[in-house]
């Protein structure tokens, strides 16, 4: 399992941020090609995002490239660019058309054959920003293997729905729970939208609490130091852990000798338990990432 | 031409400075001589009111000639009215060819171009931060600045080796016998520290003041036998560039990586203990190294002994929380910092002598456990340059850099790795200010580098396990790796800065930049 509690948007004309990005340990950096970039400036920061993957070291994170959209004809060049990088995943705005996951995956075989990066490698992760993107979640997420997560968009979905940013994001209530269903009906995970204002840490906390809640496996991020708060509330704590443990051992015990379900600390433990305790274990097994403060 | 320990080939006179003694190493220049002794003087009981109506009646007063040293404190920095006011009344009475002698100056003193143009200065010795400094680096003085760490000046007053005819005090508040404080005043600074030795080794000493107040003054810092004249004027300076308001921690993501690093370290070494001392400046990574170690003594019940050096709201708030006994303010930055030194007994002014120099019989950085300082360059030895800016220009001064590295039993250094597309750790640093020898670890934000003269710490580092370890050649080589080989800077042969260690050796010289 891949850890993505968090992905760290980086402007991909700064190359301050471009070279410094994986630093503050996200689990994964996106070098973004789309919004954070004015027309005037794609060509220029096409060269520089190649040129920092070719030079740089991310460590341990998942290294993925937000591209421009489908619908413009700048999206070809950018993985043209891009993927012979051997970079992780690409990241698409606005995704509506299943159709158009089928034709990127295809593009992509190409260009990884050519390159001889190993087929298949290259990841897809779909930005679904308009109505009719969530509404087609499940077909997207499945049209082709590539695809690792879908992700709710923020304002242009907002837009989209004719409606506006409120205090706790109630209007996004609908999407976010039916992007975690078709995630996980897909298999695939659940990513959730960056929180906008970067000095609201309560803020920040209370919604990646929320969302996390309905089933969502982490979230994009703006700044730096939102990553130690989102990762405080993705990774398991210690108490959680050791009953976790205790789950899992009780459980293997119980098969050994034969039986169903077991009980730990007075509670039945049956299978769906057990699955949960698992979870847990995972993602507490991974590198803890981000700096407290 | 001599090859001194730092690596820097100097010659061995420099026009308008004199011979030069070679830098030899840290601590290998022995204390020579005795402190030097100033003119006996009196003021009779006959004269009880030293006032005189205005500066010029003060320099006439003084005795002060053309080609006479005048110096000054900086403890008003950016907001200062005192040197261009004194210097401007120096030209309108026709006085020429002096040497100033402040303990720094900044931006608001472009104003003195036009002096050094017309022939009114001749020479500055002192940190000449920012305008003057690029003046000087194009060649626009005709005698090289000497630039002297807080440690370095005292000393060269101390033991004679520079004497000061005039020395002019801006105080925020006087009596009109000449009895001193930076306490009150609307124009408070805090701490008068730079002061202090000028009070007391100038062979005459002219105070300036925008706030005379009735025999005795309160919370005096300088007494009045050091004293000679007092002058009140309208305004010394502009309390907004005097002291900042508030002092508020960086959430600049970068500073806090690098001050995370360095807190991280100062952690994993044994200097992290109760009675721990520390130092840290008032910029931005600084302040944050600041607040980490805060939260880290309050997080494992650690109790401080002093803080030293500039000091800070944030220092004063530790010692009032406990987690300092005394802070000791040789500089005052904010207004917290003014306040809390007129109202609490342990926070003691002290004097640069005090603080820093390395020719007395103990002086406060010795006692220091932990600093943290700033760099625009390290190399691969661990030297550090605070002068001079990658295109060769010198723009900062020495400030306590030689004298808490030298002190500190862990001096680190915190620098970005590239500043845009500069690059901060390189293979030979261009100007050095500091010896790699008083160095024990530079932290970047890719990186902690412990200098390998410190196993200790390196062992200590890992023993702790959350320090990210690096060597300094793998700081270089990735810093390389980005931004690709730099064109040299390209200077003339001719001398514009000298570079006195704290001991009074030349450990480098600046040269004049060539014209572009």
């Amino acid at each position: 399992m891949r850890l993505r509690r968090t992905k760290l948007y980086l402007p991909g004309n700064n190359p301050n941020m471009l070279l410094r990005g994986h630093l503050f340990n996200p689990d994964g950096v996106i070098l973004d090609l789309e919004d954070a970039v004015a027309m005037s400036e794609k060509d220029a920061a096409r060269i520089l995002v190649r040129d920092v993957l070719k030079k740089s070291d991310f460590g341990d994170c998942e290294v993925t490239v937000r591209i421009n959209g489908m619908d413009t004809d700048l999206w070809k060049v950018d993985i043209e660019t891009v993927v012979p990088c051997g970079i992780d995943g690409i990241r698409i705005p606005k995704v509506e058309d299943p159709k158009d996951i089928v034709l990127m995956d295809e593009a992509l075989s190409q260009i990884e054959s050519k390159a001889k990066i190993p087929v298949g490698r290259t990841l897809i992760f779909c930005l679904l920003e308009t109505a009719l993107g969530v509404w087609r979640a499940f077909d997207i997420a499945r049209a082709s293997k590539r695809v690792a997560a879908i992700c709710p968009g923020g304002e242009d979905l907002r837009a989209d729905l004719k409606t506006t940013r409120s205090e706790n994001s109630e209007e996004l209530i609908g999407p976010r729970r039916m992007i975690v269903l078709a995630a996980h009906a897909a298999g695939v995970d659940a990513l959730d939208t960056v929180y906008a204002d970067i000095t609201d840490d309560a803020g920040l906390r209370r919604e990646t609490e929320w969302v996390k809640q309905l089933g969502f496996q982490g979230k994009s991020v703006i700044h730096p130091n939102q990553i130690s708060i989102i990762h405080d509330v993705f990774t398991p704590t210690a108490r959680e852990v050791e009953q976790a443990q205790k789950i899992v051992e009780a459980a293997a015990e119980a098969a050994a000798r034969g039986l169903g379900a077991v009980q730990v600390d007075g509670k039945m433990v049956d299978k769906p338990v057990v699955k949960r305790a698992e979870y847990t274990l995972q993602r507490a097994g991974m590198k803890a990432g981000g700096e407290k403060r | 031409m001599t090859i001194n320990a730092a690596g820097r080939n100097i010659p061995d006179s420099i026009p308008g400075y004199g011979e030069v003694r070679h830098f030899k190493g840290h601590d290998r220049r022995p204390p020579e001589g005795c402190r030097f002794g100033k003119r006996n003087r009196t003021a009779f009981n006959t004269r009880r009111d030293k006032t005189l109506p205005d500066i010029k009646a003060a320099i006439s007063a003084s005795g002060l000639k053309s080609g006479m040293t005048l110096s000054f404190h900086h403890h008003l920095r950016n907001g200062d009215f005192v040197v261009n006011a004194v210097l401007d009344a120096c030209a309108e009475m026709g006085i020429r060819d002096l040497v100033i002698f402040p303990t720094a100056l900044f931006g608001v003193h472009k104003h003195l171009t036009k002096h050094i143009q017309s022939g009114v200065i001749r020479q500055i010795m002192g940190s000449v931060n920012g305008p003057i400094g690029q003046l000087a680096s194009e060649g626009g003085m005709s005698v090289p600045v000497v630039l002297r760490s807080h440690g370095g000046r005292p000393r060269a007053v101390t033991s004679g080796e520079v004497v000061i005819d005039v020395a002019f005090i801006a105080a925020p508040t006087s009596d009109k016998y000449g009895n001193l404080t930076g306490a009150v005043g609307k124009s408070a600074c805090g701490s008068l520290g730079y002061a202090h030795s000028d009070a007391d080794y100038a062979q005459c000493v002219v105070a300036i003041t925008d706030n005379l107040v009735d025999y005795p003054a309160p919370c005096i810092h300088i007494p009045q036998f050091f004293v000679d004249f007092v002058v009140p004027v309208d305004r010394i300076g502009d309390p907004a560039g005097i002291v900042s308001g508030t002092t508020r921690v960086t959430r600049d993501p970068m500073r806090l990586l690098i001050a995370h690093n360095a807190a991280k370290l100062i952690e994993a070494t044994p200097y992290f203990k109760d009675g721990l001392s520390f130092q840290t400046g008032a910029g931005g990574i600084s302040l944050a190294v600041a607040a980490y170690v805060r939260d880290a003594m309050r997080e494992r019940g650690i109790k401080g002994s002093f803080g030293l050096g500039g000091i800070t709201e944030f220092f004063v708030d530790m010692m009032k929380e406990g987690l300092f006994e005394r802070l000791l303010d040789v500089q005052s930055f904010d207004l917290a910092a003014v306040k809390s030194i007129a109202e609490n007994p342990n926070h003691v002014e002290i004097s640069a002598d005090w603080y820093a120099n390395p020719w007395n019989a103990g002086c406060a950085v010795n006692m220091l456990d932990t600093v943290v300082l700033g760099a625009t360059e390290v190399d691969r030895e661990f030297n550090v340059n605070v002068n001079t800016e990658a295109d060769g220009a010198m723009l900062h001064g020495i400030g306590g850099h030689q004298d808490t590295a030298a002190g500190a039993q862990l001096t680190i250094i915190t620098t970005p790795l590239l500043r845009g597309r500069i690059p901060c750790a390189v293979d030979s640093v261009y100007t050095v200010t500091t010896p790699g020898e008083v160095v024990d670890a530079v932290v970047t934000e890719f990186g902690v580098a412990i200098n390998p003269r410190r196993q200790d710490l390196i062992d200590a580092a890992r023993e702790a396990g959350d320090v990210p370890l690096v060597t300094m050649d793998e700081l270089v080589e990735k810093a390389q790796n980005f931004t690709g080989p730099m064109t040299p800077v390209e200077t003339e042969d001719r001398i514009i800065g000298v570079v006195e260690y704290r001991d009074g050796t030349v450990i480098d010289v600046v040269k004049q930049l060539k014209k572009k």
